[in-house]
């Protein structure tokens, strides 16, 4: 009777449904639909894949310092790339002083650094996170014009480049969210006077293309102040692309919050907890974790708006780029350039796109089932 | 309706009065939804409030701490009458655990994170402090071992206890239970209530909106009954379930008692 129980040995599962083999039996030939896209996908990188590599890579011009040594190759000239790659990054900064704009790199490099190191505790990251929020900017403002400590003077109409891309959508981004964040609170607050101010100031900035932002900054704004009064290009235009980009921010982070049930702000309220911690601790960390994509979303239309300023003569990475495709000297060159600006481009946001993915990630802990 | 004195079955009263509710009326709108409400708790009272759907038991106990406001009658809680100013409202709610039936926690901090965070930012205590009485209050619910994860990896019967703890941390002088259990399965049932037991055992004041005739029969100083946004009958709980005075209370007794 006491026939002792043999567990079943446990078997490796079918072939056809792991490795590489299983992979693309799932993912590319599931279905005749499948297959027929599959073998489409094939054919169309076959055609498209081989001249675009034999352009870029192999009859491409990689060394010599004149616009003569490309053309011997029938590819791509990057020569043009180097020859302007310091003007690319730091348009019209002195070339002597460009050490600086390296150090302000480096030092966000180093303050950012313990963000993204998973062993760093959440408080020390926050209160980290803050610091920098607060210092970096002056040290960083300090550093690139000047002016202070035997630093020469750079005005800010010689930034240009990646070096002012940056800084547009640096501020831009720093500045909007928590703006965006009060807009959105004061859009669902009680009092009729705030949600009043904030759903004007809101539709107001979303209602206006950015471009007409950017040149009513530059060209109807001095009209109104008084004569001799005059503040500087770049922080207008700064001025300009934070408010607008605050409004949008505004309705992507409102969407969050409406997302967070009552009961989370009664939870709060019901241990005592006022409005504002109330919303810093439960509700804001839960909305803004949300809505990451969509604020990532908006952080990449800002990043790729900043080329607008060319409308109030300011020369972004995209401007700078075009200027050089225009150089009597290097005509016939603006694919290489247009190239190159936008695998910058997509490069920085490829980046941003993927650490959204990575901390929405990390900071799941709904466990829904 | 005669009003009948609390007769305890369990350990005298100080006669000591905690919360007193005074002609309390409340409007949805035009709709009224409660209608002259009076009420006086005493310390270490333990109420169960029970009535049919939408009859305003929610909306009363609410009313306690200020989640509902009101527009007729004076609320005082331990001797403090409700106000409109914000920073005595947060002073009251600080003395009144509440909790609810869908529990409420937050998702994005682990237990002990949901039970330290009002001591910390409210009562100030240092972390190091204010998470040995988290841990005190876990165990206390049966579920230390928890201290760690997040809600959503609990079952809903850990969940409310863990939001039984987080209320407790607060050492408030006052507990509201709104239908604690009636988001549960049967067997999470026991749990909850063996924890809210153990609480009456210490002398907490507790209203409790429930339909668990049990506890109430068991813990209860006084049953009372509302319907219509009227309190129609309150008595002790031998009384009240042995003796109904109103028709309305005994049809209702009759639905709950016998399916
Ligand atoms: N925010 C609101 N606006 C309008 N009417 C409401 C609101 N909240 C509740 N009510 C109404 O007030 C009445 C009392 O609600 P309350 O939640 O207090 O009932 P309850 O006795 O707790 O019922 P239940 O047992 O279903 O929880 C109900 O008729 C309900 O429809
Ligand atoms: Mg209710």
């Amino acid at each position: 009777m006491s026939a002792t129980h043999v567990p079943h040995p446990d078997l490796p599962p079918p072939s056809s449904t792991i490795g590489a083999l299983g992979w693309l039996r799932r993912n590319l030939f599931s279905s005749p639909l499948n297959v027929a896209l599959t073998v489409l996908a094939v054919y169309l990188l076959a055609i498209s894949l081989p001249p675009m590599l034999r352009w870029a890579l192999f009859d491409a011009t990689w060394s010599g310092d004149s616009r003569e040594a490309c053309t011997a190759n029938s590819g791509a000239c990057w020569i043009f790339i180097k020859v302007h790659f310091g003007q690319f990054m730091y348009g019209f900064y002195p070339e002597a002083q460009r050490w600086r704009v390296d150090a302000v790199v480096l030092l966000l490099i180093i303050g950012a650094a313990p963000l993204f190191i998973s062993s760093v505790s959440n408080p020390l990251k926050v209160r980290l996170g803050l610091g920098l929020l607060l210092l970096y900017p002056l040290l960083a403002f300090m550093l690139l014009h000047g002016g202070l400590f035997g630093l020469t003077p750079v005005d800010t109409r010689q930034w240009g480049g990646l070096l002012l891309t940056l800084v547009i959508a640096g501020v831009g981004m720093t500045a909007a969210l928590p703006l965006g964040v009060l807009l959105a609170l004061g859009r669902r607050s009680k009092m009729p006077a705030i949600q009043t101010l904030c759903v004007t100031f809101i539709e107001f900035w979303r209602g206006v293309p950015l471009i007409t932002v950017l040149f009513m900054s530059s060209v109807m704004l001095p009209l109104f102040l008084p004569t001799g009064m005059n503040f500087d290009k770049l922080l207008r235009a700064l001025i300009g692309v934070t408010l607008f980009q605050a409004a949008y921010m505004a309705e992507v982070v409102r969407g969050g919050l409406q997302a967070i049930p009552k009961g989370q702000v009664e939870a709060a309220a019901a241990l005592g907890l006022g409005y504002w911690k109330t919303m810093a601790l439960i509700v804001l960390p839960q909305a803004l974790k949300l809505v990451i994509p969509g604020i990532v979303n908006t952080f990449i239309a800002l990043f790729k708006d900043t080329s607008l300023v060319l409308i109030i003569g300011l020369f972004d990475l995209m401007n700078i780029v075009h200027s050089a495709t225009t150089n009597p000297a290097w005509l016939g060159f603006s694919t290489e350039g247009y190239v190159f600006a936008a695998a910058v481009y997509w490069l920085f946001c490829f980046s941003m796109s993927h650490y959204s993915q990575s901390l929405e990630k990390r900071l799941h802990t709904g466990h829904k089932r | 309706m005669p009003e009948s004195s609390p007769v305890s079955p369990l350990a005298p009263l100080s006669g000591q009065v905690m919360i007193e509710m005074e002609a309390v009326h409340k409007w949805y709108g035009t709709f009224h939804v409660l209608k002259d409400i009076n009420l006086t708790v005493q310390k270490g009272e333990r109420i169960v409030i029970c009535g049919p759907s939408g009859s305003g038991k929610s909306t009363t106990i609410r009313c306690i701490n200020r989640l509902e406001e009101y527009q007729r009658g004076r609320i005082v809680v331990d001797g403090h009458e409700l106000s409109n100013d914000v920073k005595q409202i947060e002073q009251i709610r600080r003395e009144v655990g509440m909790v609810f039936q869908h529990f409420n926690l937050f998702p994005h901090l682990t237990v002990l994170e949901n039970c330290v965070l009002a001591p910390i930012w409210v009562r100030k205590l240092p972390r190091k402090q204010a998470e040995d009485i988290a841990m005190r209050y876990l165990e206390r619910v049966k579920i230390p071992e928890q201290a760690k994860k997040y809600p959503g990896q609990l079952s809903g019967g850990q969940q409310q206890r863990v939001a039984i703890a987080r209320s407790l941390c607060m050492n408030p002088k006052i507990m509201l239970f709104d239908e604690p259990t009636s988001a549960l399965d049967p067997e999470m049932i026991k749990e909850v209530l063996d924890t809210m037991v153990t609480l009456a055992e210490d002398g907490m004041t507790m209203l409790c909106v429930t339909h668990e005739m049990g506890f109430a029969k068991t813990v209860a100083h006084r049953v009372i009954f509302m319907d219509g946004g009227e309190i129609i009958e309150q008595n002790a709980p031998q009384e009240f379930f042995t003796n109904p005075r109103s028709e309305r209370t005994r049809l209702f007794l009759s639905q709950i008692l016998h399916h």
